[in-house]
């Protein structure tokens, strides 16, 4: 199971890639396949603030319904529209193609309490 | 019931073919292998085989045999000949379910009924209290159950088999060896597609299962409860305990098909009776979801912000590339194209009646 090792991670299976103080967001490979094929994915509205740790948004698969997680507390910039035609891109192409959102960052701090790739992969 | 979950003779096949287990009705059962809608378009387009062997089976034999199914059941099994196969309600005296069962007819005087997992215990006690002097015989324990399902099913089983396949009609049954193994060959299933179930003894299901996945070549792939309980959707069969149960009756399904009201006596029938005439309250219909969410069992069904009905299957359909559902809902709003909202997470997503099957397969029943 692939874990890159250019981004940081959360105990609840999101990814966090930093670029300046935006960071795009989704869910690992290990996600993805403990989910199944999915189906439907549910984002939030461009502009919306947040704390860290609240849900998102919302993930089906074939056979279940997961909440996602904010990883840091921040405001969203951008949300990936081409999940609601092709859900798919999450299990096919999860580090890429398939990222939830975009967001810029409250408090970099924060992204100190994340994992690195070799603290999620051995969580999985 | 035990805790520990029973593992069917295949349990082996599945953990080397990487599948994952999860516990339905009591037993250890692949969800999937690899990708349940890569499963589903199989079966669709291909084949696809399932390990059904947590069915229970029971023999009714005798002379009393016919009188006791007839009593037991809302179809006719007068009416179908040896070697036939009937869909059939097991009611209780309201009319609700006691199960749903296929029936195998062999002759007048040995039926056999496969019946539900989950109601394996409940269905013997009440078939045995309602025997009228028939021979009641639990062979769960002695089958394994196969099923292969699909546009190609017929041409890989050919590859195994002499029986004459061409001949065996929708819901008919043979009996003959397939890969040396002897079988009783049913065009049955649970897909809606052209396709067999194999009953074999427990301790020749591995072989079996290992010589149609290797006479399928490549055309005949593994697959798991999730495309099944998809590939059943799409095809409105009903799943009992979800769709129907004790205190559904067939006309409240759309299963008046299974129902036989003028062969004479069966336990559920004066109930059916007065139910015709006095109006259904409620029935089961199909419907698209047209607003953004899958439908899931349970949700609740609204209009206007009122509750109307409860949501009893619901899933993604691979075919139709949307998520589609069954819910009991009032008459009034039963009609094709009515609409109403599900109500997924606290939040109205819109949704309408169509017509079933949701999705078309003319050549499965041909």
């Amino acid at each position: 199971m692939s874990v890159p090792s250019d981004r940081k991670y959360s105990k609840d299976h999101e990814w966090l890639m930093l670029d300046g103080d935006t960071a795009t967001v989704g869910i690992t490979e290990f996600a993805a396949a403990q989910l199944g094929d999915i189906v439907f994915v549910e984002l939030p509205e461009v502009g919306a603030t947040f704390p860290a740790g609240q849900s998102f948004g919302v993930v089906e698969s074939t056979k279940t319904a997961s909440d996602v997680f904010y990883p840091v507390s921040g405001k969203v910039l951008a949300v990936n529209d081409a999940l609601v035609d092709a859900p798919e891109l999450v299990n096919q192409d999860p580090y890429g193609k398939g990222w939830f959102i975009k967001i810029q960052c409250a408090n970099n701090a924060e992204l100190d309490a994340l994992l690195d790739a070799n603290a999620y992969a051995s969580l999985i | 019931m035990s805790s520990m979950p029973r593992r069917t003779p295949l349990f082996d096949a599945h953990t080397r073919a990487g599948a994952r287990l999860v516990d339905f009705a009591g037993f250890e059962l692949p969800i999937q292998y690899e990708s349940p809608i890569a499963e589903h378009m199989a079966v669709r387009t291909n084949a696809g085989l399932f390990d059904v062997s947590h069915m229970g089976q029971c023999l009714i034999s005798g002379p009393a045999a016919l009188a006791c199914a007839q009593h037991l059941l809302s179809n006719d099994l007068s009416r179908i000949a040896d070697g036939q196969a009937a869909y059939s309600g097991l009611l209780n005296e309201q009319g609700g379910f006691v199960d749903d069962v296929v029936v195998y007819r062999f002759s007048a005087e040995k039926f056999l009924l496969v019946l539900n997992a989950a109601n394996v215990a409940k269905d013997l006690a009440w078939i045995r209290d309602h025997a009228q002097g028939a021979q009641i015989d639990d062979l769960s324990d002695d089958f394994a159950q196969l099923a292969i399902q699909g546009p190609a099913s017929r041409r890989i089983l050919a590859r195994l088999t002499e029986a004459n396949l061409d001949a065996l009609a929708y819901y008919h049954f043979t009996e003959g060896e397939v890969a040396s193994a002897p079988c009783l060959i049913a065009r049955t299933g649970y897909t809606g597609e052209l396709g067999y179930e194999l009953y074999c003894r427990p301790e020749l299901a591995n072989r079996l299962w290992d010589e149609l996945i290797s006479a399928g070549n490549g055309e005949l792939i593994p697959c798991g409860l999730g495309a099944r309980d998809s590939l059943r959707l799409e095809k409105r069969f009903a799943l009992y305990g979800q769709d129907i149960d004790e205190t559904h009756t067939p006309l409240e399904a759309g299963l008046g098909w299974i129902v036989k009201l003028d062969k004479g006596d069966f336990i559920g029938r004066d109930a059916l009776i007065a139910q015709k005439a006095r109006g259904l309250d409620r029935k089961l219909v199909g419907f698209e979801v047209t607003g953004r969410g899958i439908a899931r069992p349970g949700q609740e069904v609204a209009l206007d912000s009122a509750t109307i009905g409860h949501v009893t299957s619901g899933a993604y359909s691979p075919c139709r590339k949307q998520s589609i559902g069954l819910a009991y809902v009032p008459p009034a709003h039963a009609a094709l194209g009515a609409t109403f909202d599900l109500i997924i997470r606290g939040q109205p997503v819109a949704a309408r009646v169509v017509k079933t099957p949701f999705v078309d397969s003319a050549a499965a029943t041909s």
